[in-house]
């Protein structure tokens, strides 16, 4: 009787596609969370203007887009440090890597703080989640992504202490370079949010 | 049964998602700059009251720019493996159907 013979646990499979299988992986999320926000975007849109009751943009209630700028800048600028933070695991500078993850986290921090404060600012206007298809479908996509932001800058302080334990180097980069295609995501998805919500609304 | 010969097979492959030219420090940040700038456009072209009328499509335009030179350069889709490029865009394209569906569903496209 011939008896199969043992794996080899602990070494990986060659991957076939000719590219790393954790780097397919982050891409084949990044794709269904593309899917995930052009609902939640399509939803707002679809129900843009709808709302029969409450204040809702053009009607009571009016978007403050300094404000927003400001935030979109602050996650625009942590998507650079984000990838500065690559750029230097990947030549082996350590210390460079734990200032730019640590800055990417600090700007994230700053942007989440800013949204809290803006929905709070929403509240007080009369905008809740229970309001109108407006406070809904808004609340439902920037709460998401707010989400998104938060899980991110989880990961990122994460990936700032094993730095200071000095757990990174060049060979190893695809860490960083997988926590920085997420937090990139993340930010194309606000690019597209400031965009299709504040800008592109009625006045 | 065979096994695979990860030393050879792994370093090839290694060798084949390795890439090459990616931009350094001052590319990233004179791309951060030009993000920063469009930006900058698209908040003072709201402020315009001459150009309401063409704002969603400029905007649009603008903020999809963005999104490009994110993806290609921060996310390093410009010197990556197509695949990956394939599988993000097929999401997008995927939620842009769905879209349009419910759009139709609601009528929109129809007088």
């Amino acid at each position: 009787m011939q008896h199969a013979e043992p794996l080899d646990h602990g070494v990986a499979e060659a991957p076939s596609l000719g590219v790393d299988n954790r780097k397919l992986l982050m891409w084949l999320f990044l794709g269904s969370e593309a899917m995930f926000f052009g609902s939640l975007i399509a939803t707002y849109l679809l129900y843009r203007g709808k709302s029969v009751a409450g204040p809702f943009p053009g009607h009571g209630f009016d978007y403050n887009i300094p404000y927003t700028s400001v935030s979109s800048f602050v996650l625009l600028m942590s998507s650079l440090t984000m990838v500065l933070a690559l750029a230097a695991i990947q030549r082996g500078d350590q210390r460079g890597l734990r200032t730019w993850l640590l800055a990417t986290a600090l700007l994230g921090l700053v942007f989440v703080g800013g949204q809290a404060f803006e929905f709070t600012s929403f509240v007080q206007k009369g905008v809740t989640i229970h309001t109108n298809v407006f406070g809904s479908s808004f609340f439902t996509l920037t709460g998401f992504h707010g989400a998104h932001v938060t899980i991110g800058i989880v990961i990122l302080l994460s990936l700032f202490v094993m730095a200071l334990r000095g757990r990174f180097t060049p060979e190893n980069a695809l860490t960083i370079e997988l926590a920085g295609l997420y937090w990139h995501f993340v930010d194309v998805v606000w690019i597209l949010i400031f965009t299709l919500v504040y800008l592109i609304s009625p006045k | 049964m065979t096994h695979a010969q990860p030393t050879t097979e792994h370093s090839q492959a290694n060798a084949v998602v390795r890439h090459t030219g990616h931009p350094g420090a001052k590319e990233y940040v004179a791309i951060a700059v030009i993000l920063a700038i469009i930006t900058a456009v698209e908040v003072a072209i709201y402020y315009l009251p001459a150009l309401r009328p063409i704002l969603p499509p400029v905007l649009i335009v603008l903020s999809l720019t963005k999104f490009s030179m994110v993806a290609l350069f921060f996310m390093h889709l410009k010197f990556d493996s197509r695949f990956f490029s394939v599988v993000f865009i097929t999401g997008i394209l995927i939620a842009v159907f769905v879209f349009v569906v419910f759009l139709s569903m609601i009528r929109v496209f129809f007088v």
